[in-house]
């Protein structure tokens, strides 16, 4: 989905963000996104999602930089009168007030007629499954019910833009997956813009249209999901995302697609150049797991080829995982499918791996 | 195959019979250490605190003094109708003798005086006269009546071996009573002094002949005897004698004060407490002079009111303000919100005199920047005002802390997702943050208006004679007017009064609301 810098629904232009005036927790923020997109921020621990969010909903003012939401500056826009649905990480359902009176609460305060709420509380309390449990208190809902209460809540009052910092993290894998499921699906009926945080990588990939990776306060790279798994800009996306081998080594000969670089173990490899240097620089080369070949025989023409040792063997169902040490590399990890014909490898034996030059990245040291 | 099953089914039920009872015994075993655990403690309580107040309590309606130093005229009164304007007869005044010439010796009749005194003002005089006045009543005719009817009367010992019949004592109870207490003060024996006979002819006119002529002892035809001469004795007037140590004993009051009274159990503190009095017709209001007590109860309730509802207007915004500063901050300014509580509680309530009084801090202040004029100061002190000033102050404390402690237990993102739904700052403060502070208001206030209504130092020194509570009351018939019987029933009507207003309380806010911490 290609978005327009200059009419994306929201936007972030130039935002830094000082809690205590010494340490920027943002750092010059540009985003844009479009209307009815599902964008998602991914990041670690501390790397200023929330601060993005809270900022975009009102809690907290941007220290530079102008955030604008359908063209407008919202800057100076108090919180309430933004009209924008939000999630919060632990629901924040009002326990002194039923989940009737929690989802009649943003009606209530927009002088919604007795009728016309009662009828839209009912919609939201269907649409999330939850009929039945009007007179319910929070705390007589499980993890998972409070959470469809949550969203209900945040969407009755038809937002055009629906803020969600980790809904689903005090959910147990199995209801987070299905949650996951209903929130995309939510979103694709009901057409609205969703900000969602999160830093769980499978969240992003599953559910976003596009996914911004956060880190240090700066954006690394924004991208459709499928695009920022495959061809990550820089070694932190490609670490962050999913798993990475990665080998370290100096580039040896650049050209416009393809770039030759001197593992430290002396083989020579080539790779897609991303984000390198110039002749001479270090750089890390950067192969996903399920792209390497242990057997040499099934490899077609044009691959690389590598001498391995093998230091592990997992057993792990639908997958095996077998760790080898690769150009001085111990965690060299190789994922392949539990086939009738595929090999089992045993620790210590010698053999030789291989992949396509186009599967392997030469990133930033 | 069916048997197999049959015994599964058998064992399974064992099995679940025993893991009840070890379930028991475990649970038991637990109760026991938690027992031990709080036992200390528990038996502290005990000791110093809930025996005390049963014993308050038990005082406030404890009356046995009247019937143990008076017990002859409270039995010979028992004929006595008190609507009647007569006198008792001759009988009650020479029992009151009796009672009093022991009474005497005991250095009770005051304390009985005092205890009369106070349902009826002014007898306590007339106890205290009888020591010096009844040595002047003459009363040898009693002793000469029983000494010539046979000589061994004047021989305390075969009068002690004579009562030692219990037939005889259950007949005479109180000749036999006043016989052995003259035998423990008089070890040495000899004769016996005037009070046994004056008992003696008093019990005798009542007691059955058939049963004294029954007796197998010596006595028994001597009292039988003194019983049918006992008219020789109706000469003796010991009822004037009475009026002459005071007149006042002539008054049907003094006797009908006696014998409302005269049972060991009475509401007459309590009755007092609500200023009410004994009447002939059951219980009366005082005369409007004599009202006290229900006015001060009032002025304590309404007083705590206003202080609870005073700290809670000033308190709220600070704990509010603590609330929300980071950690190390609020535990700082916590400590100046206790710092008061390291001076003493005196030193407190005299920096607020030196700050009211009308020569005094404030006072001048406002004369200098001219707000009042130098004749017109301010009276700040020694009224309700002053009570409630200081002691707002003193009590603020214990509202801030229970709300300090509930509102800091509320994430900040309620209030943000009330926003985010749409509420300005006001309406998330009245509809989603004042609710879940609920808790604390109710903790702080109870606590507050508690230790307000039972409040004594700060009235004392700063409330005059218009802002003093109930407990300056309850001092002063403790310490000065010794009157621990009404003190006694002021603090159980207290104690009556919280205990309905914290049920009041629960069924209106719920007692499972309230948050100490
Ligand atoms: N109110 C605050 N005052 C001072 N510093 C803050 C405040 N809130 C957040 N920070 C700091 O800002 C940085 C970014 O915080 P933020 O909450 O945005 O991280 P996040 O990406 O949401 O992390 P997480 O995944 O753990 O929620 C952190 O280093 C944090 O310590
Ligand atoms: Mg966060």
């Amino acid at each position: 989905m290609p978005i327009d810098a200059n009419t994306g629904f929201v936007r972030f232009e130039g935002v830094q963000k000082t809690y205590d005036g010494k340490v920027l927790v943002v750092k010059d923020l540009n985003l844009s996104i479009g209307k009815g997109e599902f964008l998602t921020m991914l990041g670690p621990s501390g790397s200023g999602k929330t601060t993005c969010l809270l900022m975009l909903a009102g809690f907290e003012t941007a220290t530079h930089g102008e955030i604008l939401v359908d063209g407008k500056p919202i800057n100076n826009i108090p919180p309430h009168k933004r009209g924008i649905g939000m999630v919060f990480q632990n629901y924040a359902l009002f326990p002194h007030m039923t989940v009737a009176e929690n989802l009649a609460f943003p009606l209530d305060v927009r002088s919604v007629g007795r009728d016309e709420r009662d009828a839209k509380v009912k919609r939201a309390l269907d649409m999330v499954q939850m009929g039945g449990f009007e007179s319910r208190r929070p705390l007589q809902l499980s993890g998972g019910q409070q959470q469809r209460i949550a969203l209900a809540r945040a969407l009755v009052f038809e937002p055009d833009l629906v803020l969600m910092d980790e809904p689903l993290g005090a959910l147990d894998k199995q209801l987070r997956e299905h949650m996951q499921f209903e929130i995309k699906h939510l979103h694709e009926r009901l057409g609205v813009t969703v900000v969602y945080v999160t830093h769980d990588q499978t969240e992003a990939l599953t559910m976003s249209d596009r996914v911004a990776v956060f880190d240090d306060g700066r954006i690394q790279q924004l991208a459709a999901p499928d695009h920022l798994y495959e061809m990550p800009e820089n070694s932190f996306v490609a670490q962050f995302i999913g798993e990475n081998n990665t080998l370290m080594g100096i580039v040896e000969e650049l050209s416009e697609d393809v770039a030759s670089v001197r593992l430290d173990g002396g083989e020579i490899v080539s790779a897609v150049p991303v984000n390198v240097g110039a002749v001479g620089e270090r750089t890390r080369v950067s192969v996903r797991p399920e792209r390497v070949e242990l057997d040499e025989r099934k490899l077609p023409s044009g691959a690389h080829t590598i001498a391995a040792e093998v230091q592990e063997f997992i057993y792990m169902g639908d997958i095996f995982r077998t760790r080898l040490k690769v150009a001085g590399n111990e965690d060299f990890i190789v994922k392949s499918r539990n086939a009738s014909n595929q090999t089992r490898l045993s620790p210590g034996e010698k053999i030789k791996i291989g992949w396509l030059p186009e599967d392997c990245r030469a990133l930033d040291a | 195959m069916v048997t197999d099953t049959a015994n599964r089914l058998r064992s399974q039920a064992e099995d679940s019979v025993n893991l009840r009872r070890k379930l028991n015994r475990s649970l038991r075993m637990q109760k026991v250490r938690a027992l031990l655990l709080i036992a200390p403690l528990l038996i502290f309580i005990l000791i110093s605190f809930l025996f005390p107040i049963a014993d308050m309590l038990f005082r406030s309606v404890e009356n046995k003094i009247v019937s143990q130093v008076l017990p002859r005229t409270v039995a010979s009164l028992q004929s006595w109708d008190p609507a009647n304007s007569d006198l008792p007869n001759e009988a009650t005044f020479r029992s009151i003798y009796a009672d009093l010439a022991i009474a005497v010796e005991q250095r009770r009749n005051t304390r009985v005086g005092t205890r009369l005194n106070y349902e009826s003002p002014g007898i306590a005089s007339l106890f205290r006269k009888v020591k010096r006045g009844m040595t002047k009543i003459d009363v040898s005719s009693f002793i000469n009546f029983f000494n010539d009817l046979d000589s061994n009367f004047r021989d305390s010992e075969w009068l002690a071996r004579e009562f030692s019949e219990p037939e005889l004592a259950k007949l005479l109870p109180f000749s036999a009573s006043a016989l052995e207490y003259w035998r423990v003060e008089n070890p040495e024996g000899g004769q016996p002094d005037s009070y046994l006979y004056v008992s003696l002819a008093v019990e005798l006119i009542s007691a059955s002949k058939a049963e004294l002529g029954e007796l197998e002892r010596p006595i028994a035809d001597f009292l039988v005897k003194a019983q049918e001469q006992l008219p020789r004795l109706d000469h003796v007037n010991l009822r004037d004698a009475f009026l002459e140590i005071d007149r006042k004993w002539g008054e049907p009051t003094v006797w009908r004060t006696i014998k409302m009274y005269s049972s060991t159990l009475t509401t007459g503190y309590l009755l007092n407490s609500i200023d009410m009095k004994k009447g002939l017709d059951g219980p009366e209001f005082r005369d409007d002079s004599e009202r006290l007590y229900i006015k001060i109860f009032i002025r304590t309730l309404v007083m705590s009111l206003t202080i609870t509802l005073c700290s809670l207007l000033l308190g709220y915004p600070v704990a509010y303000f603590l609330a929300h500063q980071p950690l190390r901050r609020a535990n700082l300014y916590l400590i100046l919100v206790l710092l008061p509580f390291w001076t003493s509680l005196l030193v407190r309530t005299s920096a607020w005199k030196v700050l009211l009084q009308q020569e005094g801090v404030i006072n001048d202040f406002m004369v200098v920047l001219r707000i009042i004029d130098d004749s017109g100061r301010l009276i700040m002190i020694n009224n309700q005002f002053g009570t409630i000033v200081a002691m707002t102050h003193i009590l603020l404390p214990f509202m801030i802390l229970p709300l300090f402690s509930v509102m800091k237990t509320i994430p900040e993102s309620y209030v943000r997702a009330a926003k985010s739904l749409g509420a300005s700052s006001w309406t998330a403060f009245r509809r989603i943050y004042f609710p879940q502070t609920m808790a604390g208001i109710g903790a702080g206030s109870v606590l507050v208006f508690i230790l307000a209504i039972g409040y004594y130092i700060t009235p004392e020194l700063v409330g005059g004679t218009k802002g003093t509570f109930i407990s300056n009351r309850i001092a002063y018939h403790i310490s000065s007017s010794l009157n621990w019987g009404l003190a006694a029933a002021l603090a159980s009507l207290l104690f009556g009064a919280v205990l309905v207003l914290y049920w009041v309380y629960d069924r209106i806010v719920g007692i499972d609301n309230v948050k100490l911490g």
